[in-house]
C-alpha cells in the first residue's frame, strides 16, 4: 500500500483514514507492507511500513503541517529541503527500486501524492492497481479546476488503475465529471470511524474561558479543520454574523491552521464579530479533543468535502452537527442538519435554530450518537477485499 | 341481520409551513403560502392531490351511489383542508357537496384543525370540535352523529366526553393488544357509558387496500374485489367490517395504475350480490348492532406505526418542546381577540407539523421519510420554531409580556 501520511504524523483525515482501513483489512487477514515517503515511529503492529530512501538519504523530516514541505538529510550530512512536487517525485523513484524483486498481490494507492509512484510500481510488477482517492484536484481547490499538474496525474493514475476506490459518492460523481471515467470502474467505499478508537475526554476541559463564558448563557458553535478554500469557513462567517445579530451570546471556535488564517481574522472584523471568533491554531491531543466537546454545534461548511470524519468525531464527543451537503459524510448519516454550503441565510437559519433550542441539540445528538455507535471499518474493508479477490482469481491476499 | 361494510375514508390536508427563517421572525407574518415550493406549496400540493385523487374518487363514489341504492360511506374532511377547498379548488369542494347531496355519505366530526388539543387543553378542543361542526353544517348540511379524533387517538376519556358531547358513535383503532380475544368486527361499548357505540378499525383489511394494495411482492397481489369480498364471506363470525382509510389511498397513495379504482367499482357489485349483505354509514352501523362487549381503553391508541400510540407525534423531546411552546402560548394569544393571530396559531397545531419531527427513522421511519415535506425532522422544527417565534413576536407587539 502506498500513502502520504500516517498518524500521529499527519495533517488531517487522510492518515486516520489509511491507518484505519489497513487495521481493519489486517484483523481479516490481509498482510499489508505500506510505504511512506519519510521516516518516524507508528504504533501499527498490524503491518510493516516501510519508509521509502531515495538512494544516498539516511533520513526524512516532514515538517509537520499539511501538504508541506521535506528535509532530506544525505549520508554526508548535508541537509536539502523539498516542495512536494520533489518530493513526490523522489517518492516516484524510491518506490521503483523498493518493489524490484519483490512480490506482491496487489497495490492499493492512497490519493495523487502516491499515484506517479503507484504508476512505476505496477509497470514493474504487472499486478493489479487500485487507486484510492481521497480526494480530487477540484475539491482541494475548493470547486476551481486546480493546478493542472496535478489533474495530470490524477487523470493518468485513474486511467491506468484497475479499479478506483471513491470514499463517497460525491467524490465518485467528482471523478466522472472531471475525468470523464466510467462510473462503473469507480466503487464507492466510504470512510467510517472506529468507535472504540476514540480517545475519551478527561474531566476537565481544557478551554476554561469558553466554559465560563457558557455559565453566562454563551453558546459554542467549532469547526475542526484546515484553514483553507475547500472547507468553506468565509461561509460560516457570513453565516456568524447573522446568527450573532439575533443571538449574541455566541462564540465561534475555529480550530486548525492554513493559508486563510489572515484572512479569515480580518474577514471576521469586517463583519463585526472579532470578539464571537477564535482561532486557536493548530492543535491535537486533549485541545483537539476538548474542542469538539465544548462546542454546543460542529459546523461543516465545506465547499467540497469527499468525506469528511470529523463531524464524526464531534458526535463521539456528545457534539450535533450541522453538515454541508456537499460532503461525503452526509451520505452516511442521517441526524444531521445539512445545507447547500453556499447557502449563507440558510446556514445562519439553521444555527440559530440549534442554538436556541437545547432540545433540539440533545435529540439530534442523541440519535447520530446511535448512528455513530453503529459506524465501523468492517463493512469497508469487506468490500475493498472483494474488489482486490475480483482483480485476483484465485491469489491470496 | 344483514352484514354491513363501514367504510370510513378521512380527508386531511394541513397548513404546511413554508421555509420560514430566522430571515422572517419578527418581519413576516405569514407562515403558509408558498407557490413557488413543490414540497411545501399548499395549493401547489392540494391541486396535485385533487387531480390524482379526489377529483377521480369522487366520480368513481359518485356513479357507486348512482349505481347501488345500498352503497354507503361515512367521510370525516378536516377544517384546513375544506379551508384549502373553498380557496383553491372549489370545484373539487362541489363535488364532495354532490356527495353529500345523495344522503348516502355520512359527514362525521373532528377537530377543525385537525389538532392533538384534546390532550394539551380540553378547552381548546371543544372550540375546535365546535368549528368543525359548524363547518360541516355550513358546506354540507349535515350535523355529525359520530366523532372521530385526530389520527384516531382515542381513550376512555374520549369516549365519555364524547356521550356527555351527544355523539352517538365514536371510532378508534382496532388494535389486537387491546382487542384481546375480541374480533374487530362487532360494535363494542366504552367503559362507564351508557348509550355510545365504539367502532374499531379492522386494520389487517384496510391495510390490504390502503397500504399494501400496489405492492407486488405481496403474496397477496393482485387484489381483486372478489378475492377481498372472499375474505369477509370467510372470515366467520361478523356483524360489521371497519374499513378505516385515508381518502387519499384512491389514487394518492395507491395510484391509478395499480388498479385502485378497478377494485373500488367492482366491491359493491360482489359485496351486495348477497341478499344479506350491505354498507352502512358509521351512525348506521351504530344503530344496527348492539354492542358485543366493554372494549377498555385506559391509555391512548392511535392509527399510526407499529406502536399505535402518540409517539409519532409527540415521541422526542423537539415535538414535545413545539407542542408545549405551541400550547403554553394559549391564554395569552385567546385574550388578544386577534383572530387572524388566534387563527395562524391554531394553524399550527395540526398534527401533521409534529409528524414531519418525528425520528423514529428505523423501522417505521420508512413511510415517515415518504410523507416528510423536510428534508430532515430537525429542519421542519426549526422552520416550525421560527413561526412560533413570530407569533411570540407578534404577542410582544400587543404588549403582551411573554
Amino acid at each position: 500500500m502506498l500513502g502520504w501520511e500516517l498518524p500521529p504524523h499527519n495533517s488531517g483525515g487522510l492518515g486516520v483514514a489509511c491507518y484505519q482501513l489497513c487495521k481493519t483489512l489486517a484483523k481479516k487477514g490481509a498482510d499489508i507492507e505500506f510505504v511512506l515517503p519519510y521516516s518516524a515511529q507508528h504504533d501499527a503492529q498490524f503491518m510493516k511500513i516501510t519508509a521509502a530512501h531515495p538512494q544516498g538519504i539516511t533520513e526524512i523530516i516532514k515538517s509537520g503541517i499539511a501538504y508541506d514541505s521535506y528535509k532530506y538529510v544525505y549520508a554526508d550530512g548535508t541537509e536539502e529541503w523539498m516542495d512536494i512536487f520533489s518530493q513526490q517525485h523522489a517518492y516516484e523513484h524510491a518506490v521503483g527500486k523498493l518493489v524490484e524483486n519483490r512480490e506482491f498481490d496487489v497495490i492499493h494507492a492512497h490519493d495523487w501524492l502516491t499515484f506517479r509512484a503507484a504508476i512505476r510500481a505496477k509497470e514493474k510488477l504487472g499486478i493489479p492497481l487500485f487507486v484510492h482517492v481521497h480526494s480530487v484536484e477540484r475539491d482541494r481547490a475548493g470547486g476551481e479546476s486546480g493546478n493542472p499538474l496535478v489533474r495530470e496525474i490524477e487523470y493518468n493514475a485513474m486511467m491506468m488503475a484497475d479499479g478506483i476506490i471513491a470514499v463517497s459518492q460525491l467524490t465518485k460523481e467528482s471523478i466522472v465529471h472531471d475525468y470523464g471515467i466510467p462510473a462503473d470502474k469507480i466503487s464507492v467505499v466510504h470512510n467510517s470511524i472506529d468507535v472504540s478508537d476514540a480517545e475519551p475526554l478527561d474531566g476537565e476541559n481544557t478551554y476554561h474561558y469558553l466554559t465560563a463564558m457558557k455559565q453566562h448563557g454563551y453558546r459554542v458553535v467549532t469547526n475542526v479543520g484546515r484553514l483553507t478554500i475547500q472547507k468553506g469557513l468565509p461561509n460560516l462567517l457570513r453565516a456568524a454574523k447573522e446568527v450573532v445579530l439575533r443571538e449574541p451570546k455566541t462564540l465561534f471556535l475555529l480550530v486548525g491552521a492554513g493559508e486563510q488564517y489572515h484572512e479569515l481574522i480580518e474577514l471576521a472584523a469586517d463583519l463585526g464579530i472579532g470578539k464571537n471568533v477564535i482561532l486557536t491554531g493548530f492543535l491535537r491531543g486533549k485541545q483537539w479533543r476538548d474542542a469538539f466537546a465544548t462546542a454546543d454545534l460542529f459546523v461543516l461548511p465545506s465547499i467540497s468535502e469527499p468525506f469528511g470524519l470529523t463531524p464524526l468525531e464531534a458526535i463521539g464527543y456528545g457534539t450535533p452537527v450541522l453538515l454541508s451537503k456537499q460532503s461525503g459524510v452526509s451520505e452516511v448519516l442521517n441526524n444531521a442538519l445539512k445545507v447547500d454550503f453556499w447557502d449563507i441565510n440558510e446556514m445562519a437559519n439553521l444555527i440559530t435554530g440549534a442554538l436556541r433550542s437545547p432540545s433540539l441539540c440533545e435529540e439530534l445528538h442523541a440519535n447520530a450518537y446511535r448512528e455513530y455507535e453503529q459506524m465501523s471499518w468492517h463493512e469497508s474493508a469487506e468490500k475493498l477485499l472483494s474488489l482486490y479477490a475480483s482483480h485476483l482469481e484465485g491469489a491470496a491476499v | 341481520m344483514k352484514k354491513s361494510i363501514v367504510l370510513y375514508l378521512h380527508v386531511h390536508q394541513p397548513f404546511r409551513v413554508r421555509h420560514y427563517t430566522i430571515f422572517d421572525t419578527g418581519v413576516d407574518h405569514n407562515y403558509f403560502y408558498d407557490e413557488s415550493s413543490l414540497q411545501l406549496g399548499n395549493e401547489h400540493i392540494l391541486r396535485k392531490v385533487a387531480e390524482k385523487s379526489y377529483l377521480p374518487t369522487n366520480e368513481k363514489l359518485l356513479e357507486l351511489i348512482h349505481k347501488h341504492p345500498e352503497f354507503k360511506l361515512s367521510m370525516s374532511m378536516s377544517g384546513t383542508v375544506l379551508e384549502q377547498l373553498e380557496k383553491w379548488a372549489p370545484k373539487v369542494l362541489q363535488s364532495f357537496k354532490d356527495l353529500a347531496a345523495t344522503g348516502q355519505v355520512e359527514f362525521v366530526a373532528e377537530t377543525y384543525h385537525h389538532s392533538l388539543a384534546f390532550f394539551y387543553s380540553r378547552n381548546e378542543f371543544e372550540i375546535q370540535v365546535q368549528m368543525h361542526r359548524e363547518k360541516i353544517q355550513d358546506i354540507f348540511g349535515q350535523t355529525p352523529q359520530v366523532f372521530r379524533n385526530t389520527e384516531l387517538a382515542y381513550n376512555n376519556e374520549l369516549a365519555k366526553w364524547a356521550e356527555q358531547s351527544g355523539y352517538k358513535a365514536i371510532l378508534a383503532e382496532g388494535w389486537d393488544p387491546v382487542l384481546g380475544w375480541r374480533s374487530p368486527n362487532f360494535v363494542y361499548k366504552p367503559p362507564n357509558t351508557d348509550g355510545i357505540k365504539l367502532l374499531v378499525k379492522n386494520y389487517k383489511l384496510s391495510d390490504d387496500i390502503a397500504f399494501r394494495f400496489g405492492d407486488s411482492n405481496w403474496s397477496e397481489w393482485p387484489l381483486t374485489a372478489e378475492k377481498f369480498v372472499h375474505w369477509l364471506e370467510g372470515s366467520g363470525e361478523a356483524t360489521n367490517f371497519n374499513l378505516f382509510m385515508d381518502y387519499e389511498t384512491f389514487g394518492e397513495h395507491q395510484w391509478s395504475e395499480s388498479g385502485i379504482f378497478n377494485f373500488l367499482h367492482h366491491l359493491p357489485q360482489y359485496w351486495l350480490n348477497d341478499d344479506d349483505h350491505s354498507f352502512m354509514s358509521v351512525s348506521e352501523a351504530a344503530d344496527s348492532y348492539e354492542a358485543k362487549d366493554e372494549l377498555d381503553m385506559p391509555y391512548t391508541v392511535t392509527w399510526a406505526d407499529t406502536e399505535r400510540d402518540l409517539s409519532a407525534w409527540m415521541g422526542n423531546s423537539i415535538q414535545q418542546n413545539a407542542l408545549s411552546a405551541m400550547y403554553g402560548l394559549e391564554d395569552k394569544i385567546i385574550s388578544t381577540n386577534d383572530l387572524q393571530l388566534i387563527e395562524d396559531w391554531r394553524k399550527l397545531q395540526t398534527s401533521d407539523h409534529f409528524y414531519y419531527m418525528c425520528t423514529k427513522w428505523f423501522n417505521d421511519g420508512d413511510i415517515h421519510a415518504y410523507f416528510n415535506p423536510y428534508d430532515t425532522p430537525y429542519e421542519a422544527y426549526i422552520t416550525f420554531m421560527n413561526a412560533w417565534h413570530d407569533i411570540q413576536f407578534r404577542l410582544v407587539e400587543q404588549g403582551i409580556d411573554v
